[in-house]
């Protein structure tokens, strides 16, 4: 069981290196729904003893991630006319190995953390870390307003990892909140980068897709 | 009645999105306002008295902290709501039902934020909040405005991605002590002395970071002199009162956690070197700022470095800290509300174009510098004495360094501020300035003179249950370092 986890896991990991190195948006958004997918169905690795409650959050998670916000991203780049090219700041060369760098850091970083006696051989943390850095990166060097929603949503993802750890501190009610806050989110980022295709374009501004 | 206070904003949000009419849906923001504040005073005053107010389990309670910051909060928005109808009529041209619902959803938020003991849900409702608020800073639907509004949302979102992130790190430290994983405020108080130090450690700058975001602490305040400058008066106020002052609570619930474990150094200093960061940053980018509305953003960013100072300097600093939570919100809604209506009489904030406020709109003008004298400190106003109170602390109990630092930044930021408010009220209006139809009227001004009259109130006299209000909410937050000598004079030598 753990076994296949731990493939999960190096799967979800290198969906980071996907959404860095295509250059197409739209490759981009089927890997993030992709990890976004996979990370709903971790809790079933992690905790033997899932409740209904905790079924239902897993649905609403991967339905959420893999078909709504995909489905709402690709929406509004049709609404806002976005050409499909990422035009990323650093080369794609650049951010894969800076990506690369990042992943390699977070396992010698995990390796030095006094974690718990059950967690120490989980590559769960070193996989949060790698996840939060490719985060970063595209929220940093990306021009497009889209893709910087794209490193938030993996930023949140690599967050989410570390939450899996602790299921116990995280009730319903709460994790419920959190998935209602980031498809809120994504869906108000949403409307603003459609709000840039009616703006006037001679002003600035950083969202400009 | 601890549900009520959330529900009933909700339930006002509703019938605002429910009201077809543009002119009659703002009358419901003072009605629900006015009801709110009735509820709240009613609870913090009367019912907290004779029994807890809790919810959820022990996840929602009223604790002095909260009380302190609920009750501020809903005098804030009673406030902004009696200028809510006049300032839309006049804007009559803008659509106002998200407007108006996120108004009250935003206050339902606040209240949660304020009443919230499990850091999750506190979490939740702190990111509800941001979202919520970030329409309103597009309300003028131009390009400037969703500039602003796309940074308030996504420098927001990542620092308050930060924060949960911190909020993990912090039940791992219980995880990792043995203890049961739990996001529990009182819970976790009780057990901070055996949380494992280094994730505790990582926690509170992660939390830090994130919420002091949401404040606009420096160096994470990118955002604010955008969300600041492009934002109406009335959303500037909430921002600058109310959103800042839900963070700083939130902030200071981290810093009980931490100060009760073995970090209570480490955060001390943490806030101090930040708090004073924030002013140094305020006291240059204040210089010479043409935007009038931009430089009210660093001037909220002094005042939130200045409350993070209080409470890192402790003892009566903290008190300080508390008191000026609320002086610095009142002052704030004459600013920001006055600096609205200026910009509305001249269709501009910049001082190129805006000269002889106190000619062209004489109250407005008359009030935008009275909020100048009031937060730069000039007695006898509410400012005055709670950054007084500060100053007191840091020398009397030797921290010289800090004070002195505290007390030159204050001094420049007054020089810089000055200089742009002065620029605005004084004069005539430039020649070549196209009139426009705004003049001061009773619905526009007489909130800026009801905030002015609470600051001076403030100043003047704290009635006697605000005062032990203050002072036990005070007490919450640095009981731990008075308890600590206690403990220690108590507990026999080996």
């Amino acid at each position: 069981m753990f076994q296949i986890f731990d493939v999960l896991i190096i799967v979800a990991v290198a969906l980071n290196f996907v959404a860095l190195g295509v250059s197409r948006i739209r490759g981009v958004i089927n890997a993030v729904a992709l990890q976004g997918v996979l990370l709903g169905f971790f809790p079933l690795f992690i905790h033997s003893n899932l409740e209904l409650r905790g079924f239902v959050l897993m649905a609403v998670a991967v339905i959420l991630k893999g078909r709504f916000i995909p489905a709402f991203l690709l929406e509004a780049i049709r609404e806002a006319d976005i050409r499909h090219e990422v035009q990323p700041i650093v080369s794609f060369i650049s951010s894969l190995l800076l990506g690369a760098l990042g992943t390699a850091l977070a396992l010698v970083f995990s390796s030095t953390l006094p974690l718990t006696s059950e967690h120490t051989s989980l590559l769960l943390v070193p996989a949060s870390f790698s996840t939060v850095w490719t985060g970063f990166l595209m929220l940093t060097t990306r021009r497009k307003a889209i893709m910087q929603v794209l490193g938030f949503l993996i930023l949140e993802n690599g967050i989410l990892l570390f939450g899996l750890l602790l299921l116990e501190a995280m009730p319903f009610l709460v994790e419920a909140g959190v998935l209602l806050d980031l498809f809120t989110g994504v869906f108000v980022m949403g409307i603003i980068i459609t709000s840039v295709a009616s703006s006037p374009r001679s002003a600035p501004t950083t969202c400009r897709s | 009645m601890v549900y009520l206070l959330i529900l009933f904003p909700l339930a006002m949000s509703t019938l605002a999105f429910g009201v077809k009419s543009n002119r009659v849906r703002p009358l419901l923001l003072p009605l629900g306002a006015a009801v709110q504040l009735a509820l709240v005073m009613y609870v913090i005053f009367v019912l907290a008295n004779d029994e807890d107010v809790t919810g959820l389990g022990g996840w929602l309670l009223l604790d002095p902290l909260g009380k302190v910051v609920l009750g501020f909060v809903s005098v804030l928005f009673f406030g902004c709501s009696l200028y809510a109808p006049g300032y839309l009529a006049y804007r009559v041209d803008r659509p106002n039902r998200v407007f108006c619902t996120n108004l009250f959803v935003s206050q339902a938020m606040m209240t949660l934020v304020t009443l919230s003991h499990h850091l999750g849900l506190m979490w939740v409702a702190m990111e509800a909040m941001t979202l919520i608020t970030a329409p309103s800073i597009y309300f003028n639907h131009n390009a400037r405005s969703l500039e602003a509004t796309w940074k308030y949302l996504l420098i927001g979102s990542v620092g308050i991605a930060l924060a949960l992130l911190g909020s993990f790190f912090l039940a791992y430290s219980a995880l990792k002590s043995g203890l049961e994983s739990t996001l529990l405020f009182d819970q976790l108080v009780a057990d901070a002395p055996l949380l494992s130090p280094p994730w505790l450690h990582a926690a509170f700058v992660l939390l830090f970071i994130g919420y002091g975001t949401k404040m606009g602490l420096a160096p994470m305040h990118a955002w604010k002199p955008d969300a600041y400058g492009e934002a109406p008066g009335i959303v500037g106020t909430l921002l600058a009162g109310g959103v800042t002052s839900c963070a700083f609570l939130a902030v200071l619930r981290v810093y009980q956690i931490c100060s009760a474990g073995p970090e209570a150094q480490f955060s001390r200093q943490i806030l101090i070197v930040m708090g004073l960061l924030s002013m140094a940053v305020a006291a240059v980018f204040m210089a010479r700022q043409r935007d009038f509305k931009r430089m009210l953003a660093y001037s909220s960013i002094e005042h939130m470095g200045i409350l993070v100072l209080g409470v890192g300097l402790g003892g009566m600093a903290v008190y300080g800290a508390l008191l000026h939570l609320l002086c610095n919100g009142l002052t704030k809604g004459v600013l920001f509300l006055s600096a609205g209506n200026i910009h509305r009489a001249y269709n501009s904030k910049s001082t190129d174009q805006v000269r002889g406020a106190l000619k062209r709109v004489p109250l407005s003008g008359g009030m935008f510098l009275l909020g100048y004298l009031v937060i730069a400190g000039a007695p006898p106003f509410g400012p005055f004495i709670s950054e007084f109170t500060i100053a007191s602390a840091a020398m009397s109990s030797g921290q010289y360094l800090a004070g002195g630092l505290y007390l030159l930044f204050l001094a420049i930021v007054f020089i810089g501020m000055g200089a742009t408010v002065l620029a605005v009220v004084q004069g005539s209006p430039p020649a070549d300035m196209p009139p426009t139809t705004f003049r001061d009227s009773l619905s526009t001004s007489g909130p800026i003179l009801l905030f002015a009259a609470l600051a001076l109130t403030l100043g003047l006299y704290i009635p006697d249950p605000l005062q032990a209000l203050l002072t036990d909410a005070a007490a919450q937050v640095d009981a731990l370092d008075e308890l600590e000598p206690r403990v220690a004079a108590a507990t026999p030598a080996p």
